[in-house]
């Protein structure tokens, strides 16, 4: 696990590795996963002790084995472990820690919690509490923003009460708008609105959700601008009323309002823009007397407009890539920051060295709308770093459970380069030697992404996804030489495992008289194809060569002169087999029109209908949420409810019969 | 030219041809069986006719056929004639290689006379299961049979009980093994019962002793043929079958891959592979598994998979009495029988199914020299009035006997619990466990410790003291490491490694029970 973070950062940067300045003995990390180990790191690199918070089915994670210390905090539900301050602040008090890091999420952003810690003259690894408290609030960020001359999207400042009220400030402001929650960020209680209609269902799901993940159920509304780009400054102040702009990261690559695909520089920003932004981010700093790192997020439109979105009063989850084209390490800072020195860079120090790429990976299924939740045991777990410049932040390893519990977050993949096309080849590599086995992963719609013309020409919004895919991720679509390429291999792999099957040891009974075959006729099945082949070995046309062996997960092949990293599920076939297979009768598939199944794990919130209804097509059966997400399962088709085999509050796994219709 | 007449040659008299074009003809015959028309329909069912399966199962070009020549003998009700006198009759047998290895093969041929047995096509049968007692060699019998030849009668009967008595005499010392793959109705059902495995096909293979018509007009039943004698019935109800697999073609490729683990007799060897997956392999993933609350499941499937080489596991019976997992695997490449308890169903307890299951499974690897790797969580035995009137104690003791006899290599992992009588039964040192291993999450006590205390306590207050002392005590590995009963306690990680090379040295054990006619296992 040590190994598992290189420091990509540039070398003439070194000036920021000097050594630490004395600040704390002991921090706890009130988190977990991949941020808590990322602030472990740091705390080792740096000499200071770190406790680790853990929840009960977490006690045997990664991060609790890094830390030196560790602390039950509760069971699995987040509310009642990561969240529960009373159980964190005796975790602090029983350990001694003296200050906290936050990482991102959980408690990160909460005021209540800083207060706390402040009341027991524990140092909190963030902002100030009143800095908190003005930009959490989305409401009062956009005031003191506009009073900070940043630019601002139109749209109404006010809480909005009822459904009603959202209609009739939506018409106002004019279609589309966007309804979120006052209290959040991250993209969950986030709903867009083209109509009335929306409007009202967008106000009942956004004000669900920021009760179940913020406890404050208070929205707000505002001119949704449409294709944007979604391009955040990274600043960094200290308590002297100093603060830097850290250049942008580009974050335009999201589904669901969740980023997937990060990278900075930006491609669309000119160093006018740039600079415009990031002296409007170090304005609203200063503004709310900002120290320690923090985000300020903006939507640009296609004529590089701006327009303030949040502030993020906390370490963001990209931030590597920052530290990655900066080469500053942002938790050391702010451990700095927060013992109180002063910065130790002006802005004329902030280089913006190469190009640097984050993908995320997460455990969930790229093919049900760009991916719902998976989860299971990661039977089989490689990260890329066999690679250089690669960096994985993780807080997994081989044997993990990724559970419904918490965010499917796998790992984030960084790549770093000179340039863009050295970052993002790298990136490619990556992803091709990443071997995660046991749950369903996003890394074919990642590759799909970074490998797009659209995406590697810059020309991307958040809408990306959408427009790309209009009918959803149907998977690499593969072209004639890639496939035969493929089906190379795939012979390669199906001769090699047949010729060892005649090999066995130590037994004289085997016919001496082998047939030695040179030349296969085989069938390979490949997603719905069947394609046929014939491999002479020894003189084929396409050659298959490389370091592997059948027990291999990743197959470094040499296929015609060009190196390739497969990983693939092809079924081969003698001919004979694939000529008698097709008498074998295709298995009848279930109807599924007239059933509806989960197609996460999740727990179910609300069922809106009962037996006997009569529902419409798209019409609402029941809500599942997962990962605190809540998902609307509609009916397929007109008909009548069977039954239904689920009740609010049950706990359902993927596949699980939900309702049946009639 | 003798290829004019086909298809339907049969209906020439062949008095008039020379001897050589006679040869020709009857060999044509016998490869279209029953007719094309037949063919095609056994095709629409979705099924392979007889030689289609045989050419799949075999390696190519290595089948040798016996007895195309052999006609049925029967002389009622116009089975005399001609067209009812088909080359090799209702079954194609012989001998091939499966990768490079001997073994011999009857697959019984639906489109002529729907498979029926005749004593012809039991005689043809019997001679092969001769042959490969002879040599030492397996059996695999494809069945696709509409039952007794009704015409024959009497010499139908004789007929199946001679391939019984060759099932039985054969029993333990080649490994045979049946695919049902069509019909298997009636007497004919235990022949493959009487096999080592029973595997089949789904949606097109039944076994039943009488059809639903009869149980219809006897208990007045109504089920259906899937229902009464289908794949999923027997591996999931009844425990009839072993596997199920989903059609033909499914089936037969993965005979060969099961063929693979076997030995060709009990005078081999287990069989070694090579092996590209190294024995020294350190499984990380296996140091955090057991999870910390004694009561919360963990799958055992995937300690199993962890360990053994390639991920690649043949279990056998994955559907019926799943609290006990069995299959085949390999060591460093060699064949090893896996028995493991699932913590995932039921506890992981042993219960009347799960025994059984266990024990013939456990039987079949010491008949055939395979070492058995045994991984060892159980809480017990299943309590309740439903186990004890089922028998249990009887059940129980067959597994407790099946691994006390055995005397192949014995390897055991105790992955967590070991309690009460499960402890002893699940191949432990007692039982000639060669070697007996611990991980550090190992309990091995008489009960759990809730259970415990309340009996030594017994209306003593501080119940909870007393739990903790009791665990302290004896939920670890300790009280059965100090006695010698685990030779070590071993970290996780290492299982493998360490199995790898206890293989190694077990490879030259020999062990001999008492000299006895036959044991008698509590049947």
């Amino acid at each position: 696990v040590k190994k598992s973070r290189r420091c990509v950062g540039d070398k003439n940067t070194k000036s920021v590795f000097c050594l630490p300045p004395q600040t704390f003995d002991k921090i706890l990390i009130a988190n977990r996963g991949e941020i808590a180990c990322r602030v472990i790191k740091t705390c080792q690199k740096m000499g200071i002790k770190s406790v680790a918070v853990h929840s009960d089915v977490d006690a045997s994670a990664v991060h609790v084995k890094m830390a030196d210390e560790a602390v039950c905090v509760g069971p699995a539900p987040t509310s009642k472990s990561y969240l529960n301050m009373d159980a964190i602040m005796d975790a602090i008090r029983s350990t001694g820690a003296q200050a906290v890091h936050p990482g991102y999420g959980f408690l990160s952003e909460n005021k209540e919690f800083a207060k706390r810690l402040a009341a027991e003259g524990v140092t909190f690894i963030g902002p100030d509490t009143h800095a908190i408290m003005a930009m959490g609030d989305k409401i009062e960020s956009k005031l003191i923003a506009k009073a900070a001359k940043v630019n601002t999207i139109p749209g109404f400042d006010g809480v909005v009460e009822t459904a009603d009220d959202a209609v009739k400030i939506a018409q106002q402001i004019g279609y589309p708008v966007m309804i979120k929650a006052s209290a959040g960020g991250g993209g969950k209680g986030m709903r867009i609105a083209w109509n009335d209609e929306e409007t009202r269902e967008g106000f009942r799901f956004s004000s669900q959700e920021a009760a179940s993940s913020f406890g404050d159920d208070r929205l707000l509304i505002e001119k949704y601008i449409d294709n944007p780009r979604h391009i955040e400054i990274q600043v960094l102040a200290d308590k002297h009323g100093n603060a830097l702009w850290l250049n942008e990261r580009e974050c335009s690559i999201q589904r669901r309002n969740q980023k997937v695909v990060e990278e900075a520089p930006s491609t669309f920003l000119d160093s006018v823009t740039r600079r415009a932004m990031g002296e409007q981010a170090v304005q609203l700093a200063k503004a709310v007397q900002y120290s320690s790192a923090g985000t300020v997020e903006f939507l640009v439109d296609s004529k590089k407009n701006f327009y303030f979105l949040e502030m993020n009063t906390r370490l963001q989850v990209e931030h590597p890539i920052t530290e990655c084209i900066t080469g500053l390490d942002l938790v050391e800072q702010m451990i700095r920051v927060a013992k109180g020195y002063k910065l130790l860079h002006k802005q004329e120090d902030i280089p913006i060295n190469g190009w640097a790429i984050e993908s995320r990976v997460y455990a969930e299924d790229p093919y049900k709308s760009f991916g719902l939740p998976s989860i299971g045991r990661l039977s089989q777990y490689q990260e890329p770093l066999n690679l250089s410049n690669v960096r994985v932040d993780s807080g997994i390893q081989e044997g993990s459970d990724i559970s419904i519990y918490y965010d499917p977050m796998i790992s984030k993949l960084v790549t770093y380069g000179a340039t863009r096309a050295e970052a993002l080849s790298k990136m490619e590599d990556a992803l091709d030697n990443y071997v995660i086995r046991g749950v369903t992963h996003n890394i074919p719609l990642l590759r799909e992404i970074i490998t797009h013309p659209r995406f590697i020409s810059g020309d991307i919004s958040t809408n990306f996804l959408p427009e790309v895919y209009p009918d959803g991720f149907k998977g690499h679509q593969l072209e004639v030489g890639n496939r035969r390429e493929l089906l190379a291999s795939a012979a390669a792999l199906y001769i090699t495992a047949q010729l060892r099957s005649q090999k066995v040891l130590g037994n004289l009974r085997v016919s001496s008289t082998p047939v030695e075959c040179t030349h296969w006729e085989l069938c390979a099945e490949l997603g719905e194809g069947l394609y046929s082949m014939e491999v002479e070995v020894d003189g084929g046309k396409v050659e298959v060569s490389g370091q592997w062996n059948l027990a291999s997960t990743l197959l470094p092949l040499t296929i015609n002169g060009t190196d390739r990293m497969l990983q693939f599920k092809v079924r081969v076939l003698s001919k004979l087999a694939a000529e008698l297979n097709s008498y074998m009768p295709e298995k009848v598939a279930e109807d599924t029109s007239s059933i509806l199944r989960s197609p996460m794990p999740g727990s179910v919130v609300a069922v809106s209908v009962k037996p006997g209804d009569t529902v419409a097509e798209g019409q609402e059966i029941c809500v599942i949420e997962a990962m605190k997400m809540q998902n609307s399962l509609t009916a397929a088709k007109q008909a009548k409810v069977k039954k239904v085999h689920c009740k609010p509050g049950e706990t359902v796994g993927e596949g699980d019969l939900l309702v049946e219709l009639e | 030219h003798p290829a004019f007449l086909l298809p339907d040659c049969r209906r020439y008299s062949v008095g008039h041809l020379s001897v050589k074009e006679r040869i020709d003809m009857k060999r044509k015959a016998a490869l279209v069986g029953g007719g094309q028309k037949r063919i095609d329909a056994q095709h629409k069912r979705g099924k392979l006719t007889a030689r289609e399966r045989v050419e799949l199962l075999l390696d190519p070009e290595s089948f040798v056929e016996s007895d195309m020549f052999v006609e049925h003998r029967c002389s009622d009700f116009g089975m005399e004639q001609d067209r009812n006198k088909f080359p090799g009759d209702s079954v194609v047998t012989g001998r091939g290689r499966i990768n490079g290895r001997l073994v011999y093969v009857f697959s019984q041929d639906f489109t002529v006379f729907g498979g029926s047995l005749s004593g012809a096509h039991a005689q043809k049968i019997c001679k092969i299961m001769d042959q490969a007692m002879t040599v030492g060699a397996p059996v695999i019998g494809l069945n696709d049979s509409g039952g007794a030849r009704i015409q024959e009668g009497v010499e139908s009967l004789a007929g199946y009980a001679d391939i019984f008595l060759r099932n039985v005499l054969a029993s333990g010392v080649v490994p045979q093994i049946s695919l049902i793959m069509g019909p298997c109705a009636g007497g004919a059902v235990y022949s493959p019962a009487l096999t080592d495995f029973t595997f089949m096909v789904k949606d097109t293979s039944y076994l039943f002793i009488t059809g639903p018509d009869v149980v219809k007009s006897v208990t007045n039943e109504d089920v259906t043929q899937e229902e009464l004698g289908g794949a999923k019935t027997h591996t999931t109800v009844s425990g009839v079958a072993h596997h199920a697999f989903e059609n033909d073609v499914d089936a037969l490729l993965n005979m060969r891959e099961f063929f693979n683990f076997l030995p060709l007799s009990n005078q081999d060897p287990s069989p070694i592979r090579a092996c590209h997956d190294p024995s020294d392999r350190l499984v990380t993933s296996l140091d955090t598994i057991v999870p910390f609350e004694t009561t919360k499941a963990y799958d055992m499937l995937d300690i199993i998979h962890a360990i053994v080489d390639e991920r690649d596991f043949f279990e056998i019976m994955p559907s019926y009495a799943k609290n006990i997992v069995v299959g085949f695997a390999r060591m460093n490449g060699r064949t090893v029988g896996i028995v493991g308890n699932q913590p995932k169903v039921a506890s992981g307890c042993l219960d009347i199914n799960s025994s059984v299951k266990g024990a013939r499974f456990v039987r079949f690897c010491d008949a055939f020299n395979i070492p058995i790797i045994t991984f060892v969580d159980v809480p017990g035995f299943l309590p309740g009035t439903a186990q004890e009137y089922g028998g249990i104690i009887r059940h129980g003791a067959k597994l407790l006997y099946a691994f006390a006899e055995a005397t192949v290599p014995k390897i055991t992992i105790i992955t967590r619990k070991a309690y009460g009588g499960a402890y002893d039964v699940m191949s432990s040192k007692h039982l000639r466990g060669d070697v007996n291993y611990a991980w550090p999450s190992a309990e091995v006590a008489v009960m759990g410790a809730k259970g415990a205390v309340q009996i030594i306590f017994r209306g003593k207050e501080n119940q909870a003291e007393a739990e903790a002392e009791y665990v302290e005590k004896f939920a670890n590995p300790f009280p059965a490491a100090v006695r010698g009963f685990v030779d070590d306690i071993i970290e996780p990680a290492t299982t493998r490694k360490k199995i790898c090379r206890d293989l190694e040295v077990l490879a030259s054990k020999k062990q001999v029970n008492p000299w006895k006619k036959h044991a008698n296992i509590p049947l």
